[in-house]
């Protein structure tokens, strides 16, 4: 809103691919980009024989405390070194929404141990099928997208539309 | 084939954190993997170039710790990732995936550690929910 793509420096965009390019890194180091290694940390069912994998919860655990450690180093900024503010949420409460959709996210991520971060990352290796997991899952999201457009169109004539 | 591996986990887990807390201090947005990729139908123009980026950077990330990783890290997954199931589980699972992380507005990265690190009651209800029908789902179809 206050910044286009234009005014916006250089900085800004090698951070991005900086931080996709450690993003991915983390994710095979961590082995979470096999989808294998994923549902072997979901079947719990593996626990009684010894051959559950519960290195995913390791990898999730020191992912968010790091975070955390970022978090309160952002905290004392008043806004973030190469943009105009930091981001703010959609939504603070949960709704309806959020766990039903939550809900349907964890079975789509069961059934194939795969979810969006690792499916990307996936096509250093499996480029052209992943793109049948990514194409319908931009699908999925534009389905959700045009459901909401139409739904805050119908309501436009009684609820205020914020800008 | 994989097993317990606790040392490349947490080296992979202060990597993807490490991503996180860039894009949060340099850029001031939250890294969510599927709102970054979403918003290529849903987002704006402006914002297009910073997200193909990041996009991009996954894979070539992945791609150089899968070449220098395993001589690091004796406990690393060995191989490349495989996708051993038909296209049907693909394409189901992923309009399952890209349903559920548009509706909750994020997916593991978003609400698993962004949403986590910033104590986000949404984000717990998140996380709790989708690991609860991940997990019934391997119990059912089987892993």
């Amino acid at each position: 809103m206050s910044e286009t793509a234009q005014r916006r420096p250089i900085l800004f965009h090698a951070a991005a691919l900086a931080s996709g390019v450690i993003f991915g890194g983390g994710l095979a180091i961590s082995g979470m980009i096999h989808p294998q290694k994923v549902k072997a940390f979901l079947d719990l069912s593996q626990i009684p024989s010894g051959k559950w994998d519960p290195s995913l919860a390791i990898v999730l655990a020191v992912a968010v405390i790091v975070t955390m450690g970022a978090l309160r180093i952002a905290h004392r900024r008043r806004r973030p070194v190469a943009a105009a503010s930091f981001s703010q949420p959609h939504a603070r409460r949960v709704d309806g929404e959020l766990v039903i959709g939550a809900a349907i996210f964890g079975i789509g991520w069961g059934l194939s141990g795969l979810c969006p971060g690792p499916a990307l990352a996936d096509l250093v290796s499996t480029f052209p099928a992943i793109l049948l997991f990514l194409a319908a899952m931009l699908a999925g999201m534009t389905l959700v997208h045009v459901w909401r457009l139409r739904a805050r169109r119908q309501s436009a004539p009684i609820e205020e539309i914020e800008t | 084939m994989f097993g317990f591996s606790p040392v490349s986990a947490a080296v992979g887990g202060a990597m993807i954190g490490l991503g996180v807390a860039l894009l949060w201090i340099v850029n001031g947005r939250v890294c969510g993997v599927s709102n970054i990729f979403g918003s290529i139908v849903s987002g704006n123009w402006a914002d297009l170039g910073w997200r193909l980026l990041f996009m991009a950077g996954l894979p070539l990330g992945a791609a150089a710790a899968l070449l220098v990783g395993p001589d690091l890290f004796a406990d690393m997954a060995p191989g490349l990732p495989e996708l051993d199931m038909s296209p049907a589980l693909l394409l189901g699972s992923g309009l399952l995936v890209g349903v559920g992380a548009a509706l909750a507005r994020g997916c593991t990265s978003g609400h698993g550690v962004f949403g986590l690190a910033n104590l986000s009651l949404r984000s717990f209800a998140a996380v709790g929910v989708f690991m609860a029908t991940a997990v019934l789902t391997v119990f059912v179809a089987g892993a």
